[in-house]
């Protein structure tokens, strides 16, 4: 009975911190899908997000205002957002296709960024208090008690998933988002502004890094470092789950997710390698990714 | 490459390391050990990368965590390091098995990824080379965690500590000229032509009959064996390996290293190394003694989106105007390159 509970909790906990790895894998998927821009400061937007986010919700909280959480999540996602379309603006865009150095200079970005961080925010961990809706813990059939900020997580990643997937298949921008996935010179020549639709993209994808930073910082502490941490997972998941594919970065969050925390369960310090055991399986049977389309 | 009168290029090499053999007596121990000797050997882990990116056209991101793999099995193995995990190997001994598993590990890596190119590469070597940190950190049994494994002070050479300024240095600028040498080396042989071929074309070689796989898993073993002996060197500089010597930092300063100093020569490597060394020494004057990172991400920054091939771009468009005016002379007919097989065939 007690192993029971203790297998339902591992599973929650892996489908929890799947949701978590959703959020923020998809914006890193959406922006590669897209511009072919491998976004290596990803993690340093993700920790923008919940720096900024804290900025606005801490002075909030202490006044005990009841919306302080949901001042904290909005100003996470527009300062990620804010800081994607900058450097979408002023440093990707004109090398449109050289693929490497947009890479290289996402890395240079994250250097600074996360050293920018530091000097202003300092090296202390901190955590957003969801609001009271969200805290404390729910009573669930074979697990017993539970966080209710972490079900709350589920929620948000399904809410997120079904927003993409209805701006990618019901409205004008997602047609020609998934138009330029397929031949963006053509949608060039049709006369599409498509510098403008890669702004808005970069916008989205950074967003939802920030979104996930709160998110994240509010199930758990965060601190200086966790940048590497979720840039390394969002690496990881669309690897596994394909490229470009907002399914597959869904079966590819699922999947890590679930492995952490199987793996955590049963030889904790030996789990990390789990993780790269599945991403060198799926790199040896299936190059793409599980769900992603050949090159 | 014919045998006769050595190139030009190869005197200057000669000219060079003489230069940097005599340099100790003309500079304070500070700048022999902490600048130049600590530029070759981070240099060295450079090149491995600049060997795979230049002439395999590789970006690979593990370098650093072959030079770690290295490092780590050496501080097992090792005597006197604190804690001692298997303990009293001797250095003549665990160095030889370190360097073996760094090549091993160069070998999983490639063929990890031997199936992905540009920056799918990137992406995986990237995710191998922060797992493995990550991994080092969380195992207490064979890394000891996040501590690490300290007092790995290097074998003693003709009954001098390795820590002694000279014995390091000279043992640096040693092992950088000979990798250096052998690098230039290998991309002559008929392996090293092909890896160039898969660069420019992996299609036609595998056409051309050669196993294009297993050339690029061999290039990633040889350099393993150049980043393991780095990392070694700089395990026995920094006297210890901790997970925070290989991790997501470290790693991408190698790579920041290499395009500082320019993708397109083995050279570039410990050019970039040097400046990169001299910016982190003297950050604290020029800009702010904490945010060196800062300092080191915008010069980085500068150099991909001015010169994306580093200073070694930039100082050969600053002599090309006056070698154009050379070459319209008389030295009309001038030697083709080596990599004019593949190429000319068309």
């Amino acid at each position: 009975m007690v192993a029971g509970s203790l297998a339902v909790t591992v599973a929650l906990n892996g489908l929890t911190l799947a949701a978590l790895y959703f959020i923020v894998a998809s914006g890193f998927s959406l922006i590669f899908g897209l511009m072919r821009t491998v976004n290596m400061a990803h993690g340093s937007l993700y920790l923008i997000g919940a720096y900024a986010g804290y900025a606005v919700f801490e002075p909030l909280y202490d006044r005990d205002v009841w919306w302080a959480w949901y001042a904290g999540v909005g100003a996470g996602i527009a300062a990620a957002a804010v800081f994607g379309l900058a450097m979408q603006a002023a440093l990707l865009g004109w090398m449109q296709g050289q693929e490497l150095r947009q890479a290289l200079v996402t890395i240079g970005v994250s250097i600074v960024a996360a050293d920018q961080l530091l000097a202003v925010f300092g090296g202390n961990s901190r955590q957003f208090f969801p609001p009271d809706a969200l805290f404390g813990a729910t009573e669930l059939p074979g697990a017993g008690r539970y966080p209710t900020f972490r079900l709350f997580q589920i929620a948000v990643a399904v809410a997120v998933g079904l927003g993409l997937w209805l701006l990618l298949n019901r409205t004008k921008l997602g047609l020609m988002v998934r138009a330029g996935v397929d031949d963006r010179p053509m949608l060039t020549a049709l006369g599409i502004n498509v510098p403008l639709v890669s702004l808005a993209v970069f916008a989205l994808g950074a967003g939802l890094a920030g979104l996930g930073g709160v998110i994240g910082g509010s199930a758990q502490p965060f601190s200086q470092g966790v940048d590497v941490r979720f840039l390394l997972t969002s690496l990881v998941v669309v690897i596994v789950g394909g490229m470009g594919s907002i399914a597959g970065t869904a079966v590819g969050a699922l999947l890590v997710g679930m492995a952490e925390q199987v793996g955590q369960a049963l030889f904790p310090t030996y789990s990390v390698i789990l993780t790269f055991v599945i991403m060198a399986a799926v790199l040896a049977l299936r190059p793409q990714g599980i769900l992603g389309r050949p090159a | 490459m014919s045998g006769g009168r050595p190139s030009p290029a190869a005197l200057a090499s000669v000219a060079l390391l003489a230069a940097l053999a005599l340099l100790p007596l003309l500079i304070p121990p500070f700048w022999t050990a902490n600048i130049f000797g600590r530029a070759f050997v981070y240099g060295i882990v450079a090149m491995s990368l600049t060997f795979l990116a230049t002439y395999g056209g590789f970006v690979s991101l593990a370098q650093t965590m072959m030079g770690g793999v290295a490092g780590y099995v050496a501080a097992v193995l090792v005597p006197d390091s604190v804690p001692s995990l298997v303990g009293g190997v001797p250095y003549a001994a665990a160095i030889p098995v370190a360097l073996l598993a760094a090549t091993a590990s160069g070998l999983l890596v490639g063929a990890v990824a031997v199936r992905t190119q540009g920056i799918y590469l990137l992406m995986i070597t990237l995710a191998l080379a922060v797992g493995f940190h990550l991994f080092a950190q969380a195992n207490i049994a064979w890394f000891n965690g996040y501590e690490g494994i300290r007092n790995v002070v290097g074998p003693e050479v003709f009954g001098l500590p390795f820590r002694n300024t000279f014995v390091f240095y000279y043992a640096a600028l040693g092992s950088a000229a000979l990798l250096y040498a052998l690098v230039l080396y290998v991309v002559r042989t008929p392996f090293g032509l092909v890896l160039q071929g898969i660069r420019d074309n992996p299609r036609r070689v595998s056409a051309l009959g050669y196993d294009a796989a297993l050339h690029r898993i061999a290039a990633f073993g040889l350099a393993g064996f150049i980043a393991g002996c780095g990392g070694l060197l700089v395990t026995f500089y920094n006297i210890g390996i901790s997970p925070g010597s290989i991790g997501l930092g470290p790693t991408v300063n190698v790579l920041v290293m290499c395009v500082i100093g320019g993708l397109g020569h083995p050279i570039g490597a410990f050019v970039g190394a040097l400046v990169f060394t001299l910016f982190d020494t003297f950050a604290a004057d020029i800009y702010d003694r904490d945010r060196f990172n800062t300092l080191v991400g915008a010069v980085f920054l500068l150099i991909v989106l001015v010169s994306p091939d580093g200073v070694l771009g930039l100082a050969k468009r600053a002599v090309a105007p006056l070698r154009g005016r050379r070459r319209v002379g008389p030295a009309a007919g001038a030697a083709p390159n080596t990599g004019a097989p593949l190429a000319a065939e068309e």
